[in-house]
């Protein structure tokens, strides 16, 4: 495989892990928070809202997710260009809809159906670029 | 409208510099020698140390309390087109900031990914 094939294979199967991290986090904290309830704001509803937060273990799987995410995405950047990797993100969206109707079962709009449409036409022209562009590791300290 | 177009302003700014900040400190950083827990553990420990890391900490948050303001300000059909902007405003600042090379492919990419962000954050379902 040469060098070119293995950075586009490694910045995508990054870019995958933090459509995943980042979709299931979100996931977690929001089943977290639905089972906190209503937070009223106040100084004891947000003092209770917080205690409650802390004990929350979807809360808590979310956080560590989210940290994945970030994980992930300045891995990414190290290697792969912003201009590559910031694009290639917005399949999150993709990956949501699918959620949407195979967990959720929600159902679709035609304009998201085009939105989603545009944006995994727009990732898959940018996938076809070449990953780095700049000069990895010879930048000034 | 007075307040907004400056905040939206700020927001995409403010969004934009913490993401190339960061990008430019991990190309220094250097990617992780190889995925081992230690290995990882020292990438970790030499990003933590990058001071371009702790410029784009301060921007991302700026950008995602000024998102926050904008969203009671203005009407979601006004906010979510500005962020969407962010992937346009993004490949400019890495093209003349980062140096990197976009070709006509990425730029057409973006835009349809631009486009495309915005029809599905405007259907409300985030």
């Amino acid at each position: 495989m040469s060098h070119e094939h293995r950075l586009r294979f490694k910045t995508l199967v990054m870019v995958l892990l933090m459509v995943v991290c980042a979709n299931t986090g979100d996931l977690m904290l929001a089943r977290g928070m639905k089972q906190i309830g209503t937070v009223v704001i106040s100084v004891p509803g947000l003092q209770q809202a917080l205690w409650m937060t802390i004990q929350n273990a979807s809360i808590w799987i979310g956080i560590l997710f989210l940290v994945g995410f970030t994980f992930c995405y300045m891995t990414a950047v190290s290697w792969a260009d912003y201009s590559f990797v910031m694009p290639a993100g917005a399949f999150g969206y993709a990956v949501q809809t699918g959620l949407a109707i195979m967990v959720f079962h929600e159902g679709v709009s035609a304009q998201r159906w085009i939105g989603v449409a545009l944006i995994c036409a727009g990732v898959l022209l940018v996938g076809q670029t070449k990953p780095n562009t700049t000069n990895i590791g010879v930048l000034p300290s | 409208m007075t307040r907004v177009i400056p905040m939206l302003i700020f927001f995409v700014l403010c969004n934009t510099g913490g993401e190339l900040a960061m990008s430019y400190g991990m190309k220094k950083v250097g990617e992780p020698q190889s995925f081992r827990p230690m290995a990882l553990l020292r990438f970790v420990w030499v990003a933590v140390r990058n001071q371009w890391l702790w410029v784009a900490i301060p921007l991302l948050a700026a950008s995602f309390y000024s998102l926050l303001i904008l969203f009671s300000w203005a009407p979601v059909s006004v906010v979510i087109p500005a962020s969407a902007s962010n992937y346009i405003v993004g490949t400019v600042g890495a093209k003349y900031l980062l140096k990197e090379e976009i070709s006509f492919k990425r730029w057409m990419g973006v835009v349809l990914v631009c486009l495309g962000v915005t029809l599905v954050l405007l259907t409300g379902r985030i």
